[in-house]
């Protein structure tokens, strides 16, 4: 009796705040064994599994129709400055993405730490969940207190899981880059919030909310806003640290921080943007759409010259984070002229594809995760073949590199899909020059879509077909079932959005509907997609299964009765060169040239050719971005300069620093005076 | 002039001393008169703070005057004296500037100080309103000795001393700080004490000297 009264009590903002403390306990007891694999890596892994799918669930019921957003105010924080938590529809989209991504990469991780690779296991679960479970704060936190004080968690935790191999002087490397980026975009933040307060000296998102700002003001806060949630998210050019930081991260790592970490970085943005600050003038919106559309066709064209398959990875984030961003930047720009169902659409597009996102792309981090245990090499030059060795982590990679490439069946093209028909309305703006600019977004976005195909094909043949470019992938072990259920996971999530469009549009129309005040309907059909009229397009995930199905089924059945017992086996012609290695199949070098070529200007290359008469001919060639050497360099060197003159009151002399004092007390005191 | 009664006179009278105390301080080159100049002001500051509290009568204050006779003329100058003792420092050291310049810097501080408790004075409440300007003379004297010196035994004198002036600033104006204050305070200084004591033989194990200019060799170039 008093059980289920207690019970009923229970809402779902309560049960998020206690699987939080659960994640945290999970991370806790990690300490107890630190060295015990068995203990960490099979009992408390799986546990945190459980419990991201129980935030995932909770996540998932903030967003049924009748849900009222609930606050609590915690007892915790400082004195008159207590924590203020707040479950709405965004939120709970983003601690839906959070857990049902996250319980995949869990249980992923279950199978993959193994014991004497850098920090302890214990350790590592320890910081996994802390970076899990403030993750899940910065989302619920309802002030800017709370906020930051999640946010800045989240950073310091990932940076400890990136430098899990600090003995590597590059992975130190890398890991103070992605800290001192963190650092940076949390000051945009932090003086962002600063500037929302409007004067009330509120940190509490509500009284944010009803802050009137003058629109310099509200322009500044939003300016440091995308500034600072575009550092984390990595928009150009703060993306720097990515590709850096990701190949250094164990893959579950590098897995949670492209799949989660990004898009907490998006959701910052959307709250700030579409929640605290009211519509603003439509320059926000395009300098969002133009930062965007430029992230994603820069982030597609070095994933496709990239030779390691992590760094790859890790530009491919950054061009599926410029889609984001592009999508939403016009979702501003049309909440700017009021047209709210085009608004809408864009925003569904945008946070559906942030969703998917978080599977595919966590799907193929996990994948390089296995290839890179079963080989041990990272290098897209030494793979190959992987297809007869790993089959099972072949087939899902393909599913992962077919919905990131956007092709029609999976989630991919999904959200790609509705982007461009937000695109397409845009010529109905009513302002004289934007109604002809911005429809050329379409193009940037089918280009970026075409350049990513592309690097997937590059993903997928070199390292799982042809031939095994050295003779020690011939010993490459298939994953191990907790990492194959991981893996089977995120596969299914990007089958299922796939499939039922419809469905992922009623969610994010919950969101949309909170926002910006409409929802795209899904159509008069429940099987047919159809946002804006039937009369101009419409799409059905699963009548295009069902279809593409009975094709290859008649097919195969065909092939089978036209063919059978007329199979003939015969080594397939050899172009009259019989001697034939594995060495001479197309390299990622080689696949990636003609891009190489045809954006030159935009690479910074270092090449050495070998000389006709070269006995043993060796070929360099190292790609590297232009804004490192003419933007960070010279930053860097700024930095540098002022602290040299800044050394100088550095004397050394302990009478000169006691000086320093009483002279700043006696003027403080005349000052006083 | 309102009438000033006996027990002011007094107070202003050990004030005035407490004052000279520090320019005796300023001045003094041994380690170990510079101590006992430290524990009479101590006393000083004691006295003072008995008649403060018996003219005002506030049980509060007794307990801090016992607080500083136990801690400042007891306890912290014999840990000092066996330091002294153990670092075998009984001999000479000298300031960095000459005396003269030394004495003059201190007057200007002290016209300084005066000028400054002026206005705030004016807003404080109690009958010894005037002291607060000797005290915070003795705070910017103490400072100005601690700049001064260059071994570390004497700076932590000069921190002592400073500490002295704060204490006294408080039980003139306001009749005290808080007794809470007060102990955190008390244990403070005692804890700040022994790591001083520590310090100082680290440093000496690393310079052979107490000399703190030897600290410049640590700089990074």
């Amino acid at each position: 009796m008093n059980l289920a009264s207690a019970l009923a009590t229970i809402t779902p903002l309560t049960a998020l705040l206690f699987l939080v403390a659960s994640w945290l306990s999970i991370g806790a007891l990690g300490l107890v064994q630190p060295n015990r694999i068995g203990w960490v890596a099979r009992t408390l892994f799986p546990l945190g599994a459980l419990v991201a799918l129980a935030v995932a669930a909770m996540g998932a019921m903030s967003l049924l129709p009748g849900f009222a957003v609930q606050r609590a105010v915690l007892a915790l924080g400082l004195p008159n400055m207590p924590f203020h938590v707040r479950l709405d529809a965004l939120s709970g989209f983003f601690l839906l993405l959070l857990g049902s991504a996250g319980a995949g990469i869990s249980i992923f991780a279950a199978g993959y730490f193994r014991q004497g690779e850098g920090t302890a296991p214990g350790l590592l679960c320890l910081q996994y969940h802390v970076f899990l479970a403030s993750m899940a704060m910065v989302v619920l936190a309802d002030d800017a207190y709370l906020f930051m004080v999640a946010w800045e968690t989240m950073a310091l935790s990932s940076y400890f899981l990136v430098v899990t191999q600090h003995r590597i002087p590059e992975i130190r490397r890398a890991g103070f880059l992605y800290l001192l980026m963190a650092h940076v975009g949390a000051l945009g933040i932090l003086l962002s919030f600063g500037v929302l307060q409007g004067g009330s000296w509120q940190m509490t998102f509500d009284a944010m909310r009803a802050a009137q700002l003058t629109p310099a003001w509200a322009s500044a806060a939003f300016a440091l806003a995308l500034f600072g949630f575009g550092a984390k998210a990595g928009l150009v050019p703060l993306h720097v640290w990515l590709p850096e930081a990701h190949p250094a991260a164990p893959s579950p790592v590098s897995a949670m921080m492209s799949a989660l970490m990004l898009k907490i970085g998006v959701y910052g943005l959307l709250r700030v943007s579409w929640d605290l600050l009211h519509a603003g003038p439509w320059w926000w919106g395009l300098l969002t759409l133009g930062l965007g559309l430029g992230t994603a066709l820069y982030g597609a064209i070095f994933a496709a010259v990239q030779t390691d398959m992590k760094r790859l990875l890790a530009y491919s984030s950054i061009e599926n984070i410029g889609l984001i961003f592009a999508g939403m930047g016009l979702a501003l720009l049309c909440r700017s002229f009021d047209m709210r169902l085009l608004a809408a659409l864009a925003l569904a597009a945008t946070l559906i594809h942030a969703f998917n996102h978080a599977f595919f792309k966590s799907l193929l981090f996990l994948v390089t995760g296995s290839v890179m245990h079963a080989t041990g090499e990272r290098s897209l030059g030494k793979l190959g073949g992987l297809i007869r060795y790993m089959p099972w982590v072949a087939a899902l990679a393909l599913i992962g590199s077919l919905a990131i490439a956007g092709l029609p069946p999976l989630n991919g093209f999904v959200s790609e899909w509705l982007l461009l028909q937000a695109f397409l309305q845009t010529p109905r703006i009513p302002h004289a020059f934007l109604n002809m600019i911005v429809p050329l977004g379409a193009a940037l976005v089918a280009l970026t879509a075409a350049l990513a195909g592309y690097v997937m094909v590059k993903f997928y043949g070199v390292v799982f077909l042809g031939q095994p470019r050295e003779r020690a992938l011939e010993h490459a072990h298939d994953a191990g079932w907790l990492e194959r259920l991981g893996l089977a996971w995120l596969a299914l999530g990007c089958i299922l959005i796939g499939m039922f469009p419809q469905a992922a549009l009623d969610v994010v129309g919950r969101i949309t509907l909170q926002l910006v005040g409409t929802a795209v309907r899904r159509g008069p059909s429940p099987w047919w997609m159809t946002p804006v009229t039937s009369s101009q397009t419409s799409y059905s995930g699963l009548w295009l299964w069902v279809g593409l199905l009975l094709a290859i089924g008649a097919t195969f059945a065909l092939v089978r009765r036209i063919y059978h017992g007329r199979v003939r086996r015969t080594p397939p012609w050899d172009c009259g060169y019989p001697w034939q290695t594995p060495r001479m199949q197309d390299s990622s070098e080689g696949f990636g040239q003609p891009v190489r070529h045809l954006f030159g200007p935009v690479f910074r290359m270092q090449r050495e050719l070998p000389a006709p008469s070269d006995s043993k001919p060796h070929y360099h060639v190292q790609v590297q971005e232009h804004l490192w050497h003419r933007l960070y360099l010279p930053l860097a060197r700024l930095v540098q300069r002022t602290a040299e003159r800044v050394t100088i009151l550095q004397g050394g002399r302990l009478s000169t620093y006691l000086l320093y004092s009483f002279m700043t007390l006696i003027l403080l005191l005349v000052w006083v005076l | 002039m309102p009438p000033v009664n006996l027990s002011t006179q007094v107070v202003q009278m050990l004030a005035g001393a407490l004052l000279l105390i520090s320019f005796a301080m300023l001045a003094e080159r041994r380690s170990r008169r510079l101590l006992i100049l430290l524990i009479w002001q101590g006393v000083v500051l004691v006295a003072s703070t008995v008649i403060v509290a018996a003219s005002a009568g506030l049980t509060h204050l007794y307990f801090s005057a016992a607080l500083t006779l136990l801690l400042k003329v007891c306890v912290l100058p014999l840990v000092l004296f066996r330091l002294m003792r153990k670092l075998g420092i009984e001999r000479d050291n000298e300031p960095l500037v000459n005396v003269p310049t030394l004495m003059l810097v201190g007057l200007g501080l002290v016209i300084f100080a005066f000028g400054l408790a002026q206005p705030a004075s004016a807003l404080a409440t109690t009958v010894l309103r005037k002291t607060l300007g000797i005290a915070i003379a003795v705070i910017l004297l103490s400072f100005l000795m601690i700049l001064a010196r260059r071994k570390a035994f004497t700076q932590v004198i000069g921190f002592l001393s400073l500490e002295n002036g704060l204490f006294f600033a408080a039980t003139t104006t306001t009749y005290g700080m808080p007794m809470v204050v007060e102990l955190g305070m008390a244990l403070d200084l005692l804890v700040a004490v022994f790591i001083f004591g520590i310090f100082f033989f680290h440093i000496r194990e690393q310079f052979d000297s107490l000399d703190l200019d030897q600290l410049e060799s640590l700089k990074e170039d």
